[in-house]
């Protein structure tokens, strides 16, 4: 049922006050995939999923969706293609998860426009799909930190958009709910076509989850591809300047970073 | 999404749907309540003092008719005073609680933060220098409670708007207003209890028709904006980049908020001066009642309201000496703020 | 401040000793501006007095208005000297006990909390007498520190600036619309009214300092003897642990002398804020972090700065005059803004 739309950086400088972070970046991401923006600390990977999410609006050149800049259309409108979720998001307190994923429907609902059937559906799937149905009368401040990932990730899902940008979803969590979190976002990917940029931290995570990668250094792109042509030894010691192995991961096929250290040369 | 429709869930979404039902419900019978205790007092109000009216008199009275030994004691005496009370804890409910949510911190109200400060220093200067009153007065108080309101704002704003950096520098800017409008009484050698008490926490005992006009016109445009506004107000809740990815303009909605908030408050600060703890109060009791995960823009309002009304009715009535309305919010206001800071400090200080 | 600055490019224990000799010289500056605070106090006022009239009053030789004038200053004088200094100690030794770059007995609610006390003590216990009104100060004060501090500490990340701030100024809030609620009702409440919501030191007798006298003497001799404390406690609370400082114990020790210093101002001058704020900041730009200097150059600055700032109260509003606990709030409050602007401040 998605219609692919695209999202395309063109020419993008972005920065903060002034300091430049990106420069001139240039990328596609591609329709219906999962992919993931790598790169060491303060390499601008976070700069480039915000200005995607429009949080940042380029100096120059733009970031389009299907071809019209984000930062020009219509707040809603976007947001009923685009949704995101930022690093840091604020659930007031006491709140119950279900009236917080229900707020996910702010884009598709006008000033004077009661609540729909309609919005009950979309919330409804969302919990159900972000597995967290039967949290929907608890308040958010009683889940641990993977329950409440996940009701963010459902409120995400509530705003039925076709794009879904996360800004690194697995910060904060365990490997296990990691995993968890990186699982559902596949599903979402699989079964209804969402296209998704997630930033991660963890180099084997992206490695093993995405189907495309964006390596990023010093606020430039350096490669993208799938992660089994773009992930190697090479490539990390650019990237993160570290030496490593890359073996093929033995569940998975997908490349999987050893690094080395001054004591494990593997020589 | 339409291919995962048939499922056995639809029975847990159904529920899912009722229970969402419910919680508005709750909403609505706690805000009709609301209203309900807001008229019961204003009639109380308009009833008992020197002489008791009886409630037949006061609804005539209020109707229009002339109602001999009654009409004036309700109509020039008591019902300014009720209209005010209520238009004033109206005024700093919304307000205060526009900016405790916006802020997502209960104890960045307009008194706390220094922006009824502003509109204060104005009205002292208007009334104790300039000798103005009526509409001028409340311009002026809204003209400098905006202008300090963007002063804070604007002080605070550095790479994006910080509500810690915001709430600090309110707390200097207030302390700063403050000390103004103490000085100004001093100046003026109007420093009589009265005079001071108004400025300094605020009273209803200089309520008249030609002060109760602005404020009312202020109420009836600007708070239908307000409540209409709640809505992205509570997406901005969540977070300015969540609010931003769900399509909420942030930096536009937040200055209209703010705006509206400031209009407000500042009218009613013209009025009555600020009472002390109103804007800070009526926010988190209403949440308490109507439940969280609500917008609370007209709740708070009819809190502040409730609150007024029978904070005056406590000061006039309940002990020897008649102690204006700010005096007994600040007596009520004050463990009850104690109270929340430490609550908010264990919960992390949202509302 | 020293012209024989040196034309070869300064060692490292070269520019250490300059420091050094540097912090003498402001420390000779600083007793000088004292000096001269005091000569400004007691020349200015509803009516100017020259500077030989001064001297004359000072030895005694002179008779007539001028000298009555002088006389009538010099208690008033010597009290917001020592007001000053008393806060100005108490705000450096609290922005060190918390580190907190926003402290200050005013603005966290300890001076209101002393005011609070002695006006519930009059009120409801009839004390009348200005060395009760000390005790029922202090009480306050160091109440009113404890509650302020609990209550700023509690939850994510301890005391942050922005919590204690919010629960100094919700406290202060709170008790001075209790302080009203009290003085309301009371006969001749005006000025009594004035005095407890604002401070000011134009009621100074020299019985009155001699009572807080004591008070001040101990606690700046409890501040003075934690300034090492306080230079492991900036460290934060493990490090100083494992550098052998007993934490709590140099906590406490600074607190209740930064306590008794708040309280005895507060239970002689009334409510003033800022000064505490102020003081330490421009003490620690001009002679580092130690706390050793730290603390000398803050009783100091925040005599002179009370002392000015009572002059300027005097001389603004001639033939009245403005309270200097206004005064040090529209100085001290744009400096405040400042501080908060920056940015470690405001990280939570």
């Amino acid at each position: 049922m998605t219609t692919a739309h695209t999202l395309t950086v063109d020419h993008a400088t972005v920065g903060y006050g002034d300091r430049v972070v990106l420069e001139d970046l240039e990328l596609t991401v591609p329709p219906g995939r999962f992919s993931v923006i790598v790169g060491a600390n303060a390499c601008g990977k976070s700069t480039l999923l915000r200005a995607m999410a429009r949080l940042l609006v380029p100096r120059a050149g733009a970031v389009l969706l299907d071809g019209r800049q984000v930062h020009r259309e219509p707040a809603r409108r976007v947001a009923q293609l685009l949704g995101l979720l930022p690093q840091q998001p604020v659930a007031p307190e006491g709140i119950v998860v279900a009236d917080l994923v229900g707020r996910g429907r702010h884009p598709h609902q006008g000033p004077f426009q009661r609540w729909t059937t309609e919005d009950d559906e979309a919330v409804a799937q969302a919990l159900e799909a972000a597995g967290v149905l039967d949290l929907a009368d608890r308040s958010v401040d009683e889940l641990s930190g993977g329950q409440r990932q996940r009701v963010w990730i459902a409120m995400a899902l509530a705003q039925r958009t076709d794009v879904l940008l996360l800004d690194e979803p697995t910060t904060f969590l365990d490997v296990a709910h990691q995993v968890e979190v990186l699982d559902l976002v596949t599903d979402l990917n699989r079964e209804r076509g969402t296209t998704v940029v997630a930033v991660l931290h963890d180099l084997n995570l992206a490695a093993r989850y995405a189907d495309h990668l964006f390596a990023m250094k010093a606020g430039r792109l350096v490669a993208a591809g799938p992660p089994s042509e773009v992930v190697t030894a090479d490539l990390v010691r650019d990237v993160f300047g570290l030496e490593s192995v890359v073996i093929p991961d033995p569940t998975s096929g997908a490349p999987l970073v050893l690094p080395l250290g001054r004591h494990h040369t593997g020589a | 999404m339409t291919a995962t429709v048939a499922r056995p869930a639809t029975t847990a979404h159904a529920a899912l749907a009722a229970s969402r039902r419910a919680r508005r419900r709750r909403r609505a019978l706690v805000t009709g309540g609301l209203l309900a205790l807001v008229v019961a007092l204003a009639l109380v109000a308009l009833m008992v003092g020197e002489t008791f009216v009886p409630l037949g008199d006061v609804v005539r009275v209020a109707l229009g008719q002339t109602v001999p030994g009654a009409s004036f004691t309700v109509g020039e005496l008591r019902l300014p005073r009720t209209a005010t009370a209520v238009l004033a804890g109206l005024a700093f409910g919304a307000g205060g609680v526009t900016f405790q949510t916006m802020l997502r911190n209960p104890l960045a109200s307009p008194d706390i933060i220094g922006i009824s400060s502003g509109a204060s220093v104005a009205a002292v200067f208007g009334i104790l220098v300039l000798g103005v009153s009526g509409p001028t007065l409340s311009a002026m108080a809204v003209g400098l409670g905006l202008a300090t309101a963007l002063l804070i704002y604007l002080l605070a704003y550095r790479d994006g708007l910080l509500g810690a950096r915001l709430v600090l520098v309110g707390i200097g800017a207030g302390a700063f207003l403050h000390a103004m409008v103490q000085w100004m009484l001093l100046r003026a050698s109007a420093w009589d209890l009265p005079a001071a008490i108004r400025w300094l926490t605020g009273s209803l005992n200089d309520s008249s028709w030609e002060q109760v006009r602005p404020l009312a016109i202020a109420v009836l445009l600007v708070g239908p904006v307000m409540v209409l506004a709640s809505r992205p107000l509570a997406v901005l809740q969540l977070g300015d980049d969540a609010a931003t990815g769900l399509g909420v303009r942030v930096e536009r909605t937040r200055l209209l908020l703010l705006v509206g908030a400031v209009v407000l408050v500042s009218f009613a600060t013209a009025t009555t001066g600020p009472i002390a703890f109103l804007a800070f109060l009526a926010g988190p009791i209403a949440a308490r009642l109507v439940g969280p995960g609500a917008t609370l823009v007209l709740p708070a309002g009819l809190v502040g309201a409730a609150l007024t009304l029978a904070a005056d009715l406590v000061g006039q009535h309940a002990f020897d000496t008649r102690f204006p309305v700010g005096v007994v919010t600040g007596a009520i206001g004050a463990p009850y703020l104690v109270y929340l800071l430490i609550r908010s400090n264990r919960a992390g200080g949202s509302l | 401040m020293t012209t024989q600055s040196p034309t070869r490019p300064p060692a490292p224990a070269r520019e250490r000793a300059v420091s050094r000799r540097r912090r003498w010289v402001w420390l000779a500056a600083a007793l000088a501006l004292v000096a001269v605070a005091a000569v400004v106090s007691v020349a200015f006022g509803t009516r100017v007095v020259s500077l030989g009239d001064v001297v004359g009053a000072l030895v005694g030789k002179d008779e007539g208005i001028a000298a009555a004038a002088v006389r009538a200053r010099v208690p008033r004088t010597v009290l917001a000297l020592l007001v000053g200094a008393a806060l100005g100690l108490a705000g450096a030794v609290m922005q060190g006990v918390t580190r907190n770059p926003l402290g200050d007995p005013g603005i966290l609610g300890i001076t209101m909390g002393a005011s609070l006390a002695v006006v519930s003590g009059i009120a409801f216990l009839g004390i009348t007498t200005l060395p009760q009104y000390v005790w029922f100060a202090l009480v306050g004060a160091a109440l009113t520190s404890v509650f302020v501090y609990l209550v700023g500490s509690i939850g994510r990340g301890g005391p942050t600036p922005l919590k204690l701030a919010l629960a100094g100024a919700a406290t202060t809030a709170a008790f001075s619309s209790l302080v009203s609620a009290i003085l309301l009702p009371r006969i001749d409440v005006m000025n009594v009214f004035r005095f407890w919501q604002i401070g000011g030191v134009g009621g100074a007798t020299w019985e009155a300092i001699g009572i807080v006298l004591p008070f001040l003497v101990v606690g700046t001799a409890l501040t003075l003897a934690s300034a090492r404390g306080l230079d492991a406690l900036a460290l934060g609370d493990d490090l100083a642990t494992g550098l052998g400082v007993h934490v709590t114990r140099a906590r406490v020790l600074a607190a209740v002398g930064a306590v008794l210093l708040a309280g005895a101002a507060t239970a002689v001058a009334g409510p003033i804020a800022f000064v505490g704020l102020v003081v330490p900041h421009a003490a620690r730009l001009v002679v580092g972090v130690d706390h050793r200097w730290v603390l000398p150059f803050s009783a100091l600055t925040g005599a002179v700065l009370l002392t000015l700032a009572d002059v300027i109260g005097r001389v603004v509003a001639r033939p009245g005059e403005i309270e200097v606990g206004i005064v040090t709030a529209l100085i001290g409050a744009p400096v405040f803004v400042a501080l908060a602007r920056r940015r470690r401040v405001v990280q939570l």
